[in-house]
């Protein structure tokens, strides 16, 4: 078992105290900005980045990962008592949770919640520990065409499949491809898109992109309509512990919520709300209790969904790790993250950077255990966060952007392009844009114009490349079958109604 | 290849979705005419550096086209996101201090430009008490520059107020 004697080793990493430490900040902010409206763990460690200069990889990392599983713990806790769903995965938490809470059951909710988390988590993380080996011997086969069409599936199901609209999700990923050419081209030493100015040269750094859309422009929008109404905090009523019938009701949804999340999370696809979605009906079709749903609030739906909301927090660590796929806009700053210590992230990651991927590994089931204990006995706190009122966390997330660009550069053009990319954040906001597909886009568009140069030059200019290779060929007719599919199918059914 | 359905029960012209896809079409023009404006070197003839670029504009230009399409069928938000109004004074209190802060970070340092930006914004979500929000944007500021500056050697732009507590309280340490 040589992946349980890497997994050791990695034990022996995230172990020391300098890691234990890194972990328990990493997952308390976590849970923290999970917790409060408008800050969400991709915003979290953008503004971090700059930490990277200072760190080491592997703290840094495990900061981050235990920033992204944090998230979704302290997420749950926000849907559940505001029912304000902090980020998409939670939506479907909120639809039963903040039901229970409302009937006087918030703390079977948050308990289930917490419990199912740690549960899905566990595994899911498990899953990481045994799948990572196996996909990167397959990847180690993948050539350059192979994975350039890989990313055309990604870059289709982040931006045409998952959101509520192809031509709008697809207009954001070209967005943000175009903003990731900008600057010199690394094969030609030809600037591109720099508009003459000399700051541009560098690339537009995606700090700045990901802090303008997700705080500036979050920022502005909450702004224009905060009169409109208001969130009212329900108050934590009911025990936290779980009567015995609350568990036995748990169990069955935590683990189907895992089997969902876990392989949809993983699958180059990636995206946390499909998973969810289809853990919830599951569910409420199996329930024994079909009338709680939409009612009284049944804690099948919440137990579920937040399984399947963690575990695929896992999945979506197996492309990232393994292929350098980032398939959420937290996995692709964390690939930038890789990138500015010059590491790449791909197959060979898990050979010539092992201590990283495995301490980083064992420090997620570390995490997982904080977490549990962060968002059960002292839930109280957490609860106190929600009360911070709206002006002054806007007014402090504001100030925290500008640091977070400010103060690596110094440099104003920064900023005007940090409150211009905000405004422009504004209005995909209010115009139902998703910005999401623009990180990605921005993160994976240069690489694929890597891997889609080294294919043309290894075949000689032949186009036909991406079309001969088998697997390249399969991945291409998947992508092709994500966009098209849910058109087709639903001409289909149109003619047969 | 929409997917949005027609039915929203609106047929005209959807102004505000109007202006977004016009935008939209502007930006894919623009970079359709810098993508002509990169020269190629005959070296680099078979996948150069416009390549990608003119396969991102052509995208563009063909889902602003989509959009532009959709706005005059009567856009794609849904009903109730078309009457919400958005809160015109409260956008300028946030462009407020925003300009304000880009203005003042450079000759009065971190601390005060994070003051004037925190209150505008807090002003912007309707608190009232504009003197209690700058006491708490100058504590927040302070210990957020105190914190990059000490614990991460990071500086985050030094102004008149970080000197001198620089040279009040930290003398020892030089600088």
């Amino acid at each position: 078992m040589e992946g349980f004697h890497s997994l050791l080793n990695g034990f022996a990493i995230a172990l020391t105290p300098i890691n234990l430490m890194w972990c328990l900040v990493g997952t308390t902010l976590g849970t923290a900005i999970g917790v409060l409206p408008g800050l969400g763990p991709a915003l979290t460690i953008a503004l971090l980045l700059p930490i990277t200069f200072k760190v080491e990889p592997t703290a840094a990392f495990i900061l981050f990962a235990g920033i992204y599983y944090g998230a979704m713990y302290g997420g749950s806790t926000t849907s559940i008592l505001l029912n304000t769903p902090g980020e998409s995965a939670s939506i479907v938490t909120s639809m039963e949770g903040n039901k229970m809470a409302r009937n006087g059951r918030a703390g079977a909710a948050l308990a289930t919640a917490a419990i199912g988390s740690f549960v899905a988590g566990t595994l899911g993380t498990l899953g990481l520990a045994f799948l990572a080996p196996i996909v990167v011997d397959w990847a180690l086969k993948f050539g350059p065409a192979d994975y350039f069409s890989l990313m055309l599936l990604a870059f289709v199901t982040v931006s045409a499949v998952l959101g509520s609209s192809a031509i709008r999700g697809l207009a954001a990923l070209f967005f943000g491809i175009w903003l990731g050419l900008i600057g010199i081209d690394l094969q030609t030493g030809q600037a591109r898109f720099t508009f003459g100015l000399q700051e541009l040269l560098d690339g537009i750094n995606v700090i700045v992109v990901a802090v303008g859309l997700f705080a500036v422009g979050e920022t502005f929008y909450m702004a224009s309509r905060a009169h409109t109404g208001e969130d009212e905090i329900t108050p934590l009523k009911g025990s936290l512990m779980m009567t015995k019938t609350e568990w036995k009701r748990s169990i069955g949804p935590w683990l189907r919520g895992t089997l969902f999340g876990f392989p949809i999370g993983a699958m180059p696809a990636g995206g946390a709300e499909i998973p969810t979605f289809l853990s919830y009906y599951t569910e409420r079709k199996l329930s024994k209790y079909p009338e709680e749903f939409g009612t009284v609030g049944a804690i099948e739906g919440v137990a579920g969904p937040e399984a399947a909301n963690n575990a695929s927090a896992a999945g979506v660590l197996v492309p990232m790790l393994t292929l350098g796929l980032p398939t959420s806009a937290t996995s692709a700053i964390m690939l930038s993250a890789f990138q500015s210590y010059g590491i790449n992230p791909g197959p060979l990651l898990l050979t010539s950077q092992a201590n990283l991927v495995w301490g980083l590994i064992a420090s997620l089931f570390i995490g997982n255990v904080m977490l549990l204990v962060l968002n059960l006995p002292l839930i109280g706190l957490w609860v106190k966060m929600l009360k911070i009122p709206a002006p002054q966390l806007y007014a402090g997330i504001l100030v925290f952007a500008t640091i977070g660009t400010y103060g690596i550069t110094q440099s104003p053009i920064d900023l005007v392009m940090l409150y211009l990319i905000g405004g422009v954040g504004y209005f995909m906001r209010r115009y139902d844009f998703p910005t999401a597909p623009v990180i990605i886009g921005m993160i994976l568009g240069p690489l694929a114009e890597q891997n889609f140069r080294q294919a043309m030059t290894i075949s000689a200019g032949d186009w036909t490349v991406f079309f001969t290779r088998p697997l390249s060929l399969t991945i291409l007719i998947l992508a092709a079958l994500a966009l098209m599919g849910p058109k087709l199918y639903s001409l289909a059914t149109r003619k047969t109604a | 290849m929409s997917t949005e359905s027609p039915s929203s029960g609106h047929t005209g012209v959807a102004r505000g979705e109007l202006f977004f896809a016009l935008g939209s079409l502007a930006l894919a023009i623009v970079v359709l005419w810098q993508t002509m404006e990169i020269p190629v070197s005959p070296l680099y003839a078979k996948v150069g550096p416009t390549v990608v670029p003119m396969i991102t504009s052509v995208g563009l230009l063909l889902l602003s086209g989509a959009l532009l399409y959709s706005a005059c069928r009567g856009g794609w938000q849904p009903e109730d996101e078309r009457t919400t109004k958005p809160d015109g004074v409260a956008l300028l209190w946030v462009l407020a201090g925003l300009v304000l802060n880009i203005l003042t970070i450079g000759p009065l340092g971190f601390t005060i430009a994070s003051i004037l930006l925190f209150t505008c914004v807090a002003r912007a979500f309707g608190s009232r008490n504009m003197m209690r929000d700058a006491a708490i944007g100058a504590v927040f500021a302070l210990v957020a520059y105190l914190g990059f500056a000490k614990a991460l050697n990071i500086n985050i732009g030094a102004g008149l107020v970080e000197n001198t507590i620089e040279s009040v309280f930290f003398a020892k340490t030089g600088r």
